[in-house]
């Protein structure tokens, strides 16, 4: 198995949830499901993540900050969209601020339905995650990236 | 000859034993708040898919800081078990601290800022306290050399009980741990904790963890001078300490920094100088 798989970091982000999924992701670390048995930690620096769990619809104040951490996230990275408005904005759709889902801001990999998400299908939606995690991984190994320095790419 | 070889084998086995303690301290953490909790090997994990990890640099002086960080903690054990002044190598010690502060503030992150400010007060915090214990060996052994205070067969636990303490009070900061996880901390919590790693990625990041392994086995290498006289028992009481430490950790919360600094100078100045009195009084034969 490789590395990728046995140790993904997580930083999860709240753009405009209701704080329901957010309960649940929390819920995720208690000793009831213990995510850190797979090696899953709750970094809380988008720099040390792999995976970005978000939540919520994503407002016009918000959507700004989304697309900042996932720019600060080193490759190879992807992104969980928690609950249903994270997926299509759900009953926030039509207000006037709200993007309506994750995807019309940064790409998504997995989408977790739920209102709120369950913390089973959290822990499902990460595990599928690292799938794709670890196809990325080999994509990115194949193109031998550019080392980003002081924002701007040049090669190693 | 034989001390070059004990010096060369912590450069190899050093980061595997700093890896394991490490695995075991998180394993132990789980465990007493009753989950399951990750692999004990979970640290190699990490540190391989740090090393695969893109690496973001914020400043190009970051990674010879942190590469500096690295060597001079290796060279720092490495000086410790092949026998050198014990002096020296306090210097070395913070020499390499200094660079991880460096890499830090090298930095345009607040977050990295404040992390590698609050590092600098740790280090004020717990300097004073092993200056005072370096007086202590050589006032017992009147040698600063490793090999003679660990050969000298004096109960330094007996002789230096005071000093102890405060060497165990300070080992919290120098393994990261609870109160004083001010600076930068392994557990899932999250705000200023990352503090002073906050803009280190991939290698970098891995860099830092190594050289925090090779910094816990030279710790516990300082701390089991206190049990030299009993080798077997000896290392069997240095893992209990690096145990007690574990649960300090678990039942502690962090502390203001402000606290950080009276405690451990008040500790250092009334058990540290307390201790080291009656030395000057009586000479030890």
């Amino acid at each position: 198995m490789s590395v990728f798989k046995r140790s993904p970091w997580i930083i999860h982000y709240d753009a405009s949830s209701c704080n329901g999924c957010d309960i649940e992701v929390l819920a995720c670390l208690t000793p009831l499901y213990d995510l850190e048995r797979f090696g899953i930690i709750n970094t809380g620096n988008p720099k040390h993540a792999d995976i970005f769990l978000v939540t919520g619809g994503v407002n016009s104040r918000n959507e700004a900050v989304v697309r900042n951490i996932y720019s600060q996230m080193p490759d190879p990275k992807v992104v969980v969209a928690v609950g249903i408005c994270a997926i299509n904005g759900n009953f926030f759709a039509e207000c006037y601020n709200i993007r309506g889902g994750i995807d019309k801001v940064i790409p998504v990999d997995v989408y977790v339905p739920g209102c709120a998400a369950r913390p089973e299908s959290i822990i499902d939606g990460v595990v599928q995650a690292l799938e794709i995690l670890e196809r990325k991984r080999t994509e990115f190994e194949r193109y031998r990236p550019a080392r980003v320095v002081n924002g701007s790419h040049e090669s190693l | 000859m034989i001390h070059i070889l004990l010096g060369v084998l912590y450069l190899v086995l050093a980061p595997v034993i700093g890896g394991l303690l490490d695995g075991v301290d998180r394993k132990l953490t789980a465990r007493m708040q009753r989950r399951i909790g990750p692999p004990i090997l979970q640290p190699f994990y990490d540190v391989a898919k740090l090393i695969k990890k893109q690496n973001i640099v914020t400043n190009r002086l970051q990674n010879p800081f942190i590469i500096s960080h690295l060597v001079f903690a290796a060279f720092t054990g490495f000086l410790f078990f092949e026998g050198t002044d014990i002096l020296l190598i306090v210097f070395v010690l913070t020499v390499s601290s200094i660079f991880l502060i460096l890499a830090a503030y090298s930095s345009n992150s607040p977050y990295s800022y404040l992390g590698a400010e609050r590092e600098l007060l740790l280090t004020m915090a717990y300097e004073p306290m092993v200056l005072v214990a370096l007086v202590g060996f050589f006032k017992v052994a009147h040698s600063f050399h490793f090999y003679s205070i660990v050969t000298s067969g004096k109960p330094m636990l007996l002789y230096l009980p005071g000093i102890f303490l405060g060497i165990f009070f300070i080992l919290g900061i120098k393994l990261r741990k609870s109160p004083f996880d001010i600076s930068y901390s392994h557990h899932a919590h999250q705000e200023l904790v990352k503090g002073i790693t906050t803009d280190f990625t991939g290698k970098t990041l891995a860099m830092q963890e190594i050289a925090h392994w090779y910094e816990t086995v030279y710790i516990l290498g300082f701390v089991y001078i206190f049990f030299s006289f009993t080798p077997v028992l000896g290392v069997v009481l240095t893992l209990f300490v690096y145990f007690l430490e574990v649960v300090i950790d678990n039942v502690t919360a962090r502390l203001k920094w402000e606290i950080i600094l009276k405690s451990t100078w008040v500790v250092t100045f009334v058990f540290g100088f307390l201790n080291l009195i009656p030395f000057y009084l009586v000479t030890v034969r």
